[in-house]
């Protein structure tokens, strides 16, 4: 970054400094206050009859049995729920033509997924619950499966909702430059068809509910394990028919979310209607088996794309048709096509070429469904248009670097808008590109990977460009028509002691936003950060926001914040200005006191103002009322998204024989915007690309033909896990968005999104000499192999 | 998920064990150190109406070796593999294995006697066993026998213990001058079960493999020894023709199975690699080296 010091550079402040987490140690010593942990009075467990099929017709259900168990307080059926429940539709209108069937609680008449739940029992104690679970005994008339992309949309294939007619959800075109001329007569043409498979979040913390519906009051709160309390207000309401103000949704201490914490799910809907049934407590944990098959999954898409390149290494145009699978509806509130729009918007981001066209489809199968999930969309469009870059550097032998130093957006052209519409205020691509070819010296690696292959041993580099949607604007839901605010709220207030506490709208669950609030409330009040608690995720009380998703924390919480405690800083000096009869442009706050900003002599002590506010107000003038609590709200207003972006190296080691590929070394140079505090942005970066890796190597939902999830648990679904992970090595450049007085933007989904795409370049590369290739995630030793020629 | 209700009892010695497991009619599990068992309960895969916890006895417990051979108590954890002297001394085989049993957590709870009676074709200590010609002292109401690892295993998840009995420790031929022991197995992860994993116990006479047992895990529905591998190995040095031949032999070998994640034909051919290079290193001979299918 260039240019004079503004007011966020001074020395001894907050921002910009690894401060660690004041949450950290209450985790660790156990005292983490999660759903699970909660005990309510009177409080009783569901547990759900789930289906065993993909596609049935229910022909009866009978709970007689199951009833009249020990324990068991209710048998609730779809058609029970239904009465209390509204259904909801997964279509947002943005998505012009976008179709999906109304959902219920639970399945009325037929079952779309193996795993859908069928019926709820409320008991004592979850395993009676489950006991009498077992007794529930439901009739199903099996219906042919659509578990495949291809099937869903072949001639005289089964409809998984007849009433929308047609397995196809929604469609996309998008069309730019001239695309045909663009292909005609170009020197080289590079294309490939890729599977993304389909994975999950596998959050360590599963998704759990405590409903508590007063019927005296008709007050709802739920305690949920959730990333966004607001929306979940407005859906509760909205959908029990309740007033919005009497609904409280709690978010307690979150063990991950990544994305999967705020769609809405069935089983949530249900006991939400199942403590309205009882009157009482009901909860409910999913367990890890249902998590594999209730949870939102994420991918799954097949994209065909190829690539038009001058005889010089630049790129002429991209044409692109992506289909992906979504499940046997679209999510709620959000939508299932989300990923697919982003997928066909970012390809090609970071480069300068102008001919595009793209086709989406997005159909309906029988499984569960799939939704935003961290770096939506993100990874596809990364892997498909970095791998076709290199696959048109091999063919024109031209070194990965040097191809994309010829087609980057360079620093010259910004403000930039690509050919998908997306405006980007600056991105640093060229710097990162060099700071990477250092950090990882370049040069060096090809030289050992040229020596080895001598001896039999493949090595291989892959570097991926990518550019991050963050900071996201009303453009993203509000304009669909989804109460979801893109806006978001803090208070802060100094205690009678002296201390300050800041409620908030974004919210904490693993990765830190708690910290970084705290940093830039102490950093502008001048206060210790050990004085600073922040408070966040209980709708009672925090202010009204949009809270934490698509990398808004930093960028848009963290300039709420910061603007929340100037205001609130305003207000002290003017008070400290009475006191002291003083101009309170002539004081500043620093060290928990108000100082004489030019000569930094401490005038009053913070605790001191606080004291003759609260208890001796009467010794001020008669016009001083002094305000120690502040608010503010904030919502982007300049670009509709905060674009970031940064480039991912990835070494590895193919064993040529067996298929197995040693990750070597990971290296990330990112470009965040204002770094609030550089060890968080580095954990979350790591974070994102062990979640990369995992899709590149690891994960995968693998259905049999007839919709069944084979290996739904953590023994067959592969995580990654610390031993197979590489050290991952981050610089930072440093590129402050003008759209805010802090200048942060997200950094969440940094590390997923290039990861994958990195590593399918380290590993082509690898095994590029032997005249093999892979073009699918994750990578297995099954498939490596095949690529090889063997087994 | 919770496990269904059951009873429990805690047994401090065989008889007691014995007559519990004779008082209950219905289905009864022995419960030693639960690393298979409880995950089963838990998710209702496994229903008995009462646990039989073994894990206080005190006679099966211990490593002892006497009348010429390594006797390991059934409670012997899988971590003492690692650690104990004797092992390593009398069974390298058992140490070179257990680092790939799991994760250490598990491996501090669960013990042999377990691993061995539930039969896990993917397990390490099953197969390791067969390579070892171990055999396994039995103890039943009826008073005590002895099974030879050889015809323990008989299919899936199925062996020669009869219902009611517990295998009480394993008997091995000390390792000698001129043993040698390897073992590796290919595992997406680190404490994954393998895709397939073999041990290899020889006996060296000058630069000739004299005789040896291979054993191999998760190609089959039970530990499988590679007889014809075997053969075309013994008495022979080995040379890369050798190794070769062996690979191709255990085609004759091992018949695997499908899953979601590996063809037979993938699990085949990466037992060939392995074998490869395990009789690469079983050799430590030069010419071994690079060796494969």
């Amino acid at each position: 970054m260039t240019g004079s010091l503004g007011p966020l550079d001074r020395p001894n402040t907050y921002i910009g400094r690894s401060v660690s987490r004041p949450n950290a140690k209450r985790l660790l010593a156990g005292r983490g206050r999660y759903v699970t942990d909660l005990q309510l009075p009177r409080m009783l467990h569901a547990a759900f009859v789930r289906s065993p099929y993909a596609h049935a017709s229910i022909a009866s259900i009978d709970i007689s049995q199951a009833a009249s168990a020990p324990g068991v307080h209710l048998v609730a059926t779809g058609a029970d729920l239904a009465k209390l429940c509204k259904p909801w539709v997964g279509t947002l209108d943005h998505f012009s033509g976008m179709k999906s069937p109304p959902q219920q609680p639970l399945a009325v008449g037929k079952v779309v997924w193996a795993g859908q739940p069928i019926v709820a029992v409320v008991a004592d104690t979850r395993a009676q619950a489950e006991d009498a679970a077992e007794l529930v005994v439901v009739d199903f008339e099996e219906l042919e499966t659509v578990a495949d992309i291809d099937a869903a949309r072949a001639q005289g294939s089964p409809l998984i909702n007849p009433e929308i007619g047609g397995n196809v959800s929604f469609h996309l075109k998008v069309e730019s430059g001239s695309i045909d001329e663009a292909f005609r007569a170009a020197p080289a043409i590079v294309e490939s068809t890729y599977l993304f498979g389909r994975h999950t979040a596998v959050t360590l913390e599963p998704r759990a509910i405590i409903a508590d519906y007063d019927p005296s009051e008709e007050r709802l709160t739920v305690h949920h394990a959730t990333q966004t309390p607001y929306q979940f207000q407005d859906i509760y309401s909205r959908h029990y028919g309740l007033r919005e103000a009497r609904v409280r949704v709690v978010a307690p201490d979150i063990g991950g979310s990544f994305g999967m914490k705020l769609h809405v799910y069935h089983e949530d809907m249900a006991v939400v209607g199942l403590s309205i049934m009882t009157g009482r407590p009901v909860k409910f944990v999913a367990d890890r088996m249902e998590s594999f098959v209730s949870d939102i999954h994420a991918r799954d898409h097949r994209v065909s794309a190829r690539m038009a390149i001058d005889a010089d290494g630049t790129i002429r145009g991209m044409d692109v048709n992506d289909v992906t699978a979504i499940g046997a509806f679209s999510s709620y509130p959000r939508t299932s096509v989300v990923e697919g729009n982003q997928v066909i918007r970012l390809i090609g981001a970071p480069y300068r070429f102008r001919n595009y066209r793209a086709d989406l489809d997005v159909v309906f199968q029988n499984k569960v469904q799939t939704s935003q999930y961290r770096a939506v969309g993100h990874p596809i469009a990364c892997a498909v248009t970095e791998t076709l870059v290199d696959h048109a550097a091999r063919n024109l032998g031209l070194d990965p670097f040097e191809i994309r130093r010829r087609n980057i957006i360079t620093q010259d052209m910004y403000p930039y808008t690509s050919p998908t519409g997306y405006k980007f205020e600056r991105l640093s691509h060229e710097a990162c590109l060099e700071k990477l070819y250092a950090l990882m010296d370049y040069p060096r690696l090809r030289r050992e990977q040229a020596a080895l292959r001598e001896k039999g041993i493949y090595r291989g580099i892959g570097i991926a460009l990518f550019v991050e949607i963050t900071n996201p604007s009303p453009a993203f839901y509000g304009v669909g028509g989804a109460r979801i605010s893109a806006q978001d709220g803090a208070i802060v207030k100094i205690t009678p002691s002296g201390e300050v506490h800041c409620l908030i709208s974004v919210g904490e669950h693993g990765q830190g936003t708690e910290t970084i609030i705290g940093q830039i409330v102490a950093d502008q009040l001048g206060v210790d950060c050990e004085a600073v608690r922040v408070f966040t995720g209980d709708t009672d009380v925090t202010p009204h926001g949009g809270a934490n998703w698509a990398c808004r924390g930093a960028g848009i919480g963290g300039e709420t914040a910061l603007q929340a405690a100037r205001a609130l800083k305003r207000n002290v000096l003017a008070v400290a200005a009475a006191i002291l009869q003083a101009r309170s442009e002539t004081l500043d706050m620093r060290g928990g006191q108000v100082v004489d900003a030019e000569s930094g002599n401490a005038r009053i002590d913070l605790a001191e103002i606080a004291r003759i506010a609260y208890f001796r107000s009467d010794t001020l003038p008669h016009d001083v009322s002094p305000q120690l609590t502040a608010s503010h709200h904030f919502a982007p207003k300049g670009f509709p998204f905060a674009f970031t972006n940064g480039v991912q190296a990835c070494h590895v080691e193919v064993d040529v024989e067996t298929g197995f590929v040693e990750i070597k070394k990971f290296w990330v140079v990112e470009d965040c915007g204002r770094i609030i505090n550089p060890m968080l942005v580095e954990e979350q970066v790591r974070g994102g690309v062990v979640q990369g890796l995992g899709a590149a190597f690891f994960e995968e939902c693998l259905y049999s033909d007839n919709g069944q999830l084979q290996n739904g648990s953590l023994a067959d679904y592969l995580v990654p896990m610390a031993g197979e992970m590489p050290d991952i090595e981050i610089a930072h450049v440093e590129t402050p968005t003008r759209d805010t007085e802090l200048g942060a933007k997200g950094c969440g989904e940094a590390g997923t999104a290039a990861a994958s795409a990195a590593a399918m370049n380290a590993v082509n590369d690898a095994i590029s000499p032997l005249g093999a290739s892979i073009s699918q995630i994750p990578m297995t030793p099954q498939r490596l192999l095949r690529a090889l020629g063997h087994a | 998920m919770k496990a269904r209700a059951f009873e429990y009892v805690r047994a401090s010695s065989l008889q007691d064990a014995f007559e519990a497991f004779a008082r209950v009619s219905g289905d009864c599990c022995y419960l030693a150190g639960g690393q298979s068992l409880v995950p089963s309960l838990s998710l209702r895969l496994q229903a008995p109406a009462m646990l039989i916890d073994i894990s206080r006895i005190d006679e099966l417990r211990g490593i002892t070796l006497a009348d010429d051979m390594l006797r390991i108590g059934a409670l012997t954890r899988h971590a003492e593999m690692l650690t104990s002297p004797e092992i390593a001394r009398h069974a390298p085989l058992l140490q070179l294995a257990a680092p790939h049993v799991a994760h250490p957590a598990i491996r501090n709870r669960g013990t042999i006697g377990g691993a061995i009676a539930l039969a896990d074709p993917a397990a390490e200590f099953p197969a390791v066993t067969l390579a070892l010609d171990a055999e396994f002292e039995i103890a039943g109401p009826e008073g005590l026998r002895r099974v030879r690892a050889e015809g323990f295993f008989k299919g899936l998840y199925e062996t020669a213990l009869e219902p009611g009995e517990i295998l009480t420790a394993i008997r091995i031929p000390p390792f000698r001058a001129g043993d040698r022991a390897v073992f590796d197995e290919l595992a997406r992860r680190r404490g994954d079960y393998a895709i397939v994993g073999a041990g290899i116990q020889g006996r060296v006479a000058g630069d000739r493999i004299e005789s040896l047992r291979i054993a191999f895990l998760s190609v089959g529905p039970a530990p499988i020894r590679a007889r014809h591998a075997e053969a075309a190995v013994a008495g022979h040095a080995l040379s890369p023709a050798v190794i070769a031949g062996a690979q191709a032999a255990l085609e004759r070998d091992l018949d695997p199975a499908e899953d979601p994640q590996t063809s037979p034909a993938m699990r085949l051919h990466l037992a060939r690699v392995l074998l490869g290079r395990l009789l690469g290193r079983l050799g430590e001979h030069p010419a071994c080296k690079g060796a494969h299918a």
